[in-house]
């Protein structure tokens, strides 16, 4: 058999969130009253990559067989840090970024010390975490509001060269800069390997305790890249905890949707971007049908039952009734 | 929690019989409430006076009837994350229902519980028959109630009020001075105990949880018993929302969303293993306590929403790092 047949292979979960994308946003373009225009793009493109950074901090852990029930939270609290330390002259809006970055580094760093050294089940620690979080974001914005600095705020959700959302160019940014060299260090593959046999990698000796760890921190710093996007967008910071528990319940949609498995082990992170793009490509698509608003939940729910279901048609290529139990 | 050390064997062995029985994890878990009252009898006496116990128990009693469901489906290592709407859902059809005429009150209560059941029934045969990871066919189905009462309200809370028989079963008296909420529970703990010890369907929950294919070989018809129990999740989160709606005289948007993480940590703090197949129903009804006791106390000190979600995550955390750690590689 030849190389490209293995990468396919490996790859499938990807293309066919590629492949969701791309009928979706289709059917939407054809439908938009103004076509493809770089603003229809710009907006689109803003949108979306809030839920993909999210989704792409979701896949980190998810690929490690765990889960952040946090990551939504930790999302809110960045963009609230946002709103008081990233202001003013370039050089202290600099520093406010990193700031912003390093805060959810450590706040992914946490989860991953309570999740690895601490021998807790991810479902319940994040949960507590989050909660935690949630109230840290509270602390620091009871009420909404806050500034950021407009110019980089403008420029990091503008069009570059007129035409190309910059937002997506930062996203790719952050997919060359964080998960390709993750993807393709030791670490990354101990992460691979602790998802899909912990103890088969345990025995190897891979180092999977670190793997781990570097998962859920980069995947904080995934978080506050989303929250600095979403003080970008708005211009403000809130503490709103619907909005929290909504960025988490829809990336572990849209991480789904990009074909990564929630046993661990299997998937990626750019799947899960076009996972989170179909996601937000739901809500739009209503829109332009011109839906009455009080449906969109109601179909945005069906449709996302029916794109989980195509998944269990696998099912029908089952020989043997033991392989049901994973 | 597997006491495979020596010395804790030999400790264990010096305690009198009942205490010896008892799973460690519910101890502490009935410790910590001994001790959350004591710390907050410092700070006022009121904290153990048997009205403010019984007020705790009666709001307790919402949070217990939904846990209780959202164990059973704990203990197949799954999770149930449509509590909050299909809270909502069985609180709202609840009372829909009370305004068909003259049986409307008295169908209010188990057409709420039957709504509750067919979005259970929904996830269990999500999970069961489809073999999605429960975790993402609740989400769905939680997604999929909450656009029914977007679409069922228009968005607003719903005007119609709790009917009176809703209303008694969460606020009334049946014995003077035991508000009925808590004699519900106790019923619904009766039950569930029953169920659990007594029953094949509950011996096949805890075998399911411990080993899906072993169930299986062993003859439990394991689909069938996990879309039950995802059912019986539905039927007693709808239960609980409708027993909210009376204590709070209505339906509202989003009434059950503050339910969904206090239920899975009340379960999880009462030494039930989220990977499934260990734990005990008492354990669960001290985690139930636990956690409403400490947001009560939390509130009663007037701490702001912000300080009180802080150290309700830090409690969680520090009592998880205590007995809820899992066995290490090795």
């Amino acid at each position: 058999m030849s190389e490209w047949r293995y990468w396919l292979n490996e790859q499938r979960g990807t293309l066919m969130g590629l492949a969701i994308f791309l009928l979706m946003f289709a059917v939407y373009i054809a439908n938009h009253p103004a076509g493809l225009t770089a603003n229809v793009a710009q907006t689109a493109a803003n949108k979306g990559v809030l839920f993909a950074f999210v989704a792409m901090a979701q896949t980190l852990v998810v690929i490690t067989a765990g889960i952040d029930l946090s990551v939504g939270m930790i999302f809110i609290l960045t963009n609230c840090l946002a709103s008081w330390i990233v202001v003013g002259e370039p050089l202290p809006t600099a520093l406010g970024v990193v700031a912003v970055l390093a805060a959810g580094m450590v706040c992914g760093a946490i989860n991953g010390l309570l999740v690895i050294y601490g021998r807790l089940q991810p479902i319940v620690a994040t949960i507590a975490t989050g909660a935690v979080y949630f109230g840290l974001a509270l602390l620091l914005r009871p009420f909404p509001g806050g500034s950021v600095n407009e110019d980089l705020a403008d420029a990091l959700t503008g069009r570059l060269f007129g035409v190309i959302p910059s937002s997506l160019v930062v996203l790719a940014a952050a997919v060359l800069l964080v998960w390709l060299p993750f993807r393709r260090s030791r670490l990354g593959r101990a992460a691979y390997a602790a998802g899909s046999s912990e103890q088969a990698a345990f025995m190897s000796g891979v180092p999977i305790r670190r793997g781990k760890f570097a998962a859920y921190t980069l995947a904080g710093l995934l978080a506050a890249m989303g929250g600095l996007f979403l003080t970008f967008f708005t211009y403000t910071g809130e503490a709103a905890y619907a909005s929290g528990s909504g960025y988490t319940l829809w990336s572990i949609a849209a991480v789904v949707l990009g074909g990564v498995s929630l046993y661990g082990g299997r998937g990626s992170a750019i799947g899960a971007i076009f996972g989170a793009f179909a996601a937000r490509t739901t809500g739009d698509m209503l829109f332009v049908f011109d839906v009455d608003p009080l449906w969109q939940p109601l179909l945005q729910g069906v449709v996302l039952m029916i794109a989980v279901s195509i998944g269990s048609l696998a099912l029908l290529r089952v020989r043997n009734r033991l392989d049901w139990f994973q | 929690m597997s006491d495979t050390s020596e010395d804790r064997i030999s400790i264990r062995t010096r305690l009198p019989a009942f205490l010896r029985r008892a799973d460690p994890a519910v101890l502490t878990a009935f410790g910590c409430i001994l001790l959350l009252l004591l710390l907050s009898s410092l700070y006022s006496s009121n904290f153990l006076s048997l009205n403010y116990l019984l007020q705790q128990l009666k709001v307790a009693s919402f949070l217990g009837v939904v846990a209780a469901g959202v164990m059973v489906v704990i203990l197949l290592g799954h999770i149930d994350l449509s509590v909050p709407w299909v809270m909502t859902t069985g609180a709202m059809m609840a009372c829909a229902a009370a305004g068909f005429g003259s049986v409307g009150p008295v169908i209010a209560i188990p057409f709420g519980i039957i709504c509750g059941t067919a979005f259970g029934l929904l996830n269990g045969f999500g999970v069961a028959y489809l073999r999605i990871p429960s975790m993402i066919v609740t989400l769905a189905s939680n997604v999929v109630a909450q656009g029914l009462m977007v679409v069922y309200t228009g968005g607003f809370s719903p005007q119609d009020s709790a009917p009176p028989p809703v209303r008694w079963l969460a606020t009334g008296f049946l014995i003077p001075g035991l508000p009925n909420a808590i004699l519900v529970w106790v019923a619904i703990s009766a039950m569930m105990i029953f169920l659990f010890t007594r029953t094949a369907f509950g011996r096949a929950v805890y075998g399911i949880g411990n080993s899906e294919r072993a169930a299986y070989l062993s003859g439990v018809d394991t689909r069938r018993v996990v879309m039950i129990a995802f059912a019986i999740s539905g039927a007693l989160s709808a239960f609980g929302g409708v027993l909210l709606a009376g204590y709070s005289s209505k339906a509202a948007q989003a009434m059950g969303d503050a339910y969904l993480l206090p239920a899975i940590a009340a379960v999880v703090l009462g030494g039930t293993s989220i990977l499934g197949g260990r734990g005990s129903y008492l354990g669960t009804v001290a985690g139930v306590i636990l956690i409403t006791l400490l947001q009560s106390i939390l509130s009663v000190m007037q701490m702001p929403e912000a300080g009180r979600q802080i150290v309700y995550g830090v409690v969680i955390i520090v009592m998880l790092l205590l007995y809820g750690r899992t066995p290490p590689n090795r």
